[in-house]
């Protein structure tokens, strides 16, 4: 058990960040006591405190840690797992006012940031030097520090990889207070067990990140985006297979059906270029002269057409790009207008196993009499996949929501996937990824938590308990 | 029945450069696209094609490059295109623009309905369309947002005139402009693209159009004089206010006031 925030301990912190950064329990705002997903819970911190820098920061984690208060370290909160939400009470650390892009070194090719700075604006910052920030997760409103703290991934995983991939080097504080630096701006380092990777997607369990130097790309010029439609969903997923066979690699693979582009229509009140069809893909190539582009997207096309596409339709502007992008970027919200509540899983499975899994949810769906709806990244086998409660009552949704969810994570698992491909465990998947490791695993990692936090301060309850 | 949908090539960025003793812009060596307004003029023609089997033919004027936009016309649906090329059209304004292309059209046997885009994104005046519509000395409706019914005589479509609706009547020939948002245009299709391999396309020079009084064309049919043309300045600045919420509302309001966008005491 932890000890609770007493007048005495806001006053202390209060002395460290001013008295305007700090509320307490009856002032905090409903917003830190739940993430995107409020079907897994709303908790009220006791205290909710936003550090300036990273001496605050240590001052603040070494106050809790003498006097066993926990800390649950909090982005932008667009998480889906409950991984910044303050299960055990405590304090909750904003890392919202540590918002400055730093440095944006074209030598390097890095930038360096604070935890607060939104995706949107690295990506504009970036984009102004005619670079790239790689990583491209789908909420752009989301904190590169939550990014960080889940090893985020998004669209562009196929080509590019995910968030991991381009941290450099991380500032971070310790339980205790210690400020460490792990690693820097070197593109190698062979240099010993490589901390900085643990406290990727570490959710906020191992340290708090207070700077993060990522790497940068040079911008492509050139990007186009093929909408491919397919009579069967089956079809389209065994289709990606082929495609990332093709000598040039796909940049972006997405998977979706026409159900799903209904709720968005509905949901952006904009129509769709295409929707006849029940299953697209899209596949974006990037590249730098016309002539590249043009062989990449005539060895696609016609791979698909032998593959029984319907059809390949080219989305090579703006304008068009924004006509399918926008549906695809709305796709979680439409879902979860579509219904009364809703539950995710967010399973990894190798790509050849995709069409394998999505038929494994329609036919749960027939069997329980439930909605299910997905979409997702079919290039590298990341599926987002939603239970809709729709008008079941709510006796009728925990029981239906349970064996679902049960199902799916089992089937992943039978398929030799992952319990998360980019969302993390959080406090809601805890008992899957229990389930998904060995025991010899789960103590390794609770080894690990040992010695970055001894007294167990740093967002108790989530990843591993 | 035949439609003709007017399309242009115009630079897919804004970053175009203007020649500083001509006025006109730089065009070569710039990535160029399917005028965005053109994408909903040719769905137009296309849902009209639905109901009336229509042939759709398209047609624009521009360098030989140009033949690039009559194919992406095709990919769109489009069976039949034509090109206005000629030196002798070069440096038109919107009226020797609007005649030549008129001139072209007359080419095309038995036009019942022409469709434009609203307007161009380079060009932006919105003026074409209608104008070769009076050099045909046939009726049109600019700025139609909604195709109500179409047959074989005519069609019926309602225009926003922005303080109210109108719906009008036409009967072939005729000319329409469309709006953005009339149909949500549909992306090129790679096999359509495939099966327009052998699609004709009709080259025109100035002298194989019939009836053409060259005088009327290029810049000496030009009566626009163009005093300078520039890509708008986007010069939007930001601030960042810093504070608690109600600090910050304080500011703003400062700041309001200050503008004279809100007055003292407000």
């Amino acid at each position: 058990m932890f000890k609770q925030v007493t007048e005495i301990d806001k006053n202390a912190l209060e002395a460290i960040v001013g008295k305007q950064w700090v509320s307490f329990k009856d002032e905090i705002h409903p917003d830190y006591t739940h993430d995107e997903m409020t079907q897994y819970g709303c908790y009220e911190p006791e205290l909710v405190i936003l550090p300036g820098c990273t001496k605050e920061v240590s001052k603040i984690l070494s106050y809790c840690n003498e006097n066993h208060i926990c800390v649950t370290v909090r982005g932008a909160g667009t998480g889906l797992c409950g991984g910044c939400v303050a299960i055990e009470g405590g304090v909750v650390m904003s890392m919202m006012r540590m918002n400055r892009i730093l440095e944006i070194d074209e030598n390097t090719m890095t930038c360096t940031l604070e935890p607060g700075v939104l995706l949107m604006e690295i990506i504009e910052a970036a984009s102004e030097r005619n670079l790239l920030y790689a990583p491209d997760p789908g909420e752009k409103s989301a904190s590169v520090g939550g990014n960080i703290q889940t090893n985020a991934g998004g669209m562009r995983a196929v080509k590019y990889g995910v968030t991991r991939d381009y941290v450099k080097g991380l500032e971070i504080v310790l339980a205790d207070g210690t400020i460490l630096n792990l690693n820097g701006k070197t593109s190698k380092n062979s240099s010993g067990y490589s901390l900085k990777d643990l406290i990727i997607g570490s959710e906020g369990t191992l340290a708090v990140v207070t700077k993060i130097i990522m790497k940068l790309l040079p911008k492509p010029k050139m990007m186009t985006s093929l909408l491919i439609p397919f009579d069967e969903l089956k079809k389209a997923l065994e289709f990606v297979v082929k495609v990332m066979q093709l000598p040039e690699v796909a940049t972006t693979i997405e998977f979706m059906e026409k159900e799903v582009i209904q709720d968005a229509q509905d949901y952006l009140g904009k129509d769709f270029p295409n929707k006849e069809y029940n299953a697209y893909l899209i596949v974006s190539y990037s590249g730098n002269s016309t002539k590249s582009m043009e062989t990449m997207i005539e060895d696609c096309a016609e791979l698909a057409l032998k593959e029984g596409a319907i059809d390949v339709f080219i989305s090579d502007t703006e304008e068009r790009q924004s006509s399918i992008w926008d549906a695809r970027g709305a796709f979680l919200e439409a879902i979860k207008n579509s219904t009364s509540q809703m539950d995710e899983c967010d399973v990894v499975v190798n790509i050849d196993k995709v069409a394998e899994f999505c038929q494994f949810s329609k036919e749960l769906s027939a069997r329980e009499n439930i909605r299910i709806r997905s979409f997702g990244h079919a290039g590298d086998g990341n599926l987002h996949i939603y239970v809709l409660k729709d008008d079941l009552n709510e006796e009728e949704w925990q029981r239906k929501v349970k064996i679902c969810m049960d199902e799916l994570y089992a089937e992943a698992i039978r398929l030799k996937g992952q319990v998360s491909g980019e969302h993390g465990i959080g406090h809601a998947k805890v008992e899957y990824l229990k389930d998904s490791l060995e025991d010899r695993q789960i103590d390794i990692m609770k080894g690990i938590k040992a010695v970055f936090d001894p007294n167990g301060i740093l967002n108790p309850g989530k990843v591993i308990k | 029945m035949n439609i003709v949908v007017c399309i242009k090539q115009v630079p897919a960025t804004q970053k175009v450069n203007v020649d500083p003793v001509t006025g006109v812009l730089k065009r070569d060596g710039v990535e160029t696209k399917l005028n965005p307004y053109d994408c909903y003029a040719m769905e137009t023609a296309l849902h009209i094609q639905k109901k009336t089997k229509a042939k759709i033919h398209v047609i624009t004027m521009g360098p030989n490059s140009a033949v690039d936009v009559l194919k992406e016309g095709f990919s769109l649906g489009a069976e039949e295109g034509w090109l206005l090329t000629d030196r002798k059209f070069a440096g038109a304004d919107v009226l020797a623009t609007s005649y030549a292309i008129a001139s072209g059209i007359r080419q095309i046997k038995d036009v019942d309905l022409i469709i434009c885009g609203k307007q161009t994104t380079d060009g932006d005046t919105a003026q074409v369309g209608p104008e070769i519509a009076e050099v045909l000395n046939i009726p049109h409706i600019s700025w139609v947002q909604e195709l109500v019914d179409v047959d074989d005589k005519g069609l019926t479509v309602r225009q926003d005139l922005s303080e109210l609706d109108m719906i009008a009547t036409l009967p072939y020939p005729c000319l329409i402009t469309v709006e953005k948002g009339i149909f949500q245009p549909n992306l090129p299709s790679y096999r359509k693209k495939k099966a327009a391999k052998d699609y004709p396309i009709h080259f025109l020079t100035a002298d194989q159009c019939e009836g053409l009084d060259q005088k009327r064309i290029g810049l000496s049919g030009s009566p626009t004089q163009v005093e300078r043309i520039f890509t708008p300045e986007h010069d939007v600045k930001t601030m960042k206010l810093e504070g608690t919420g109600s600090e910050m509302a304080r500011q703003v309001v400062k700041l309001l006031r200050d503008e004279k966008i809100l007055e003292a005491g407000e």
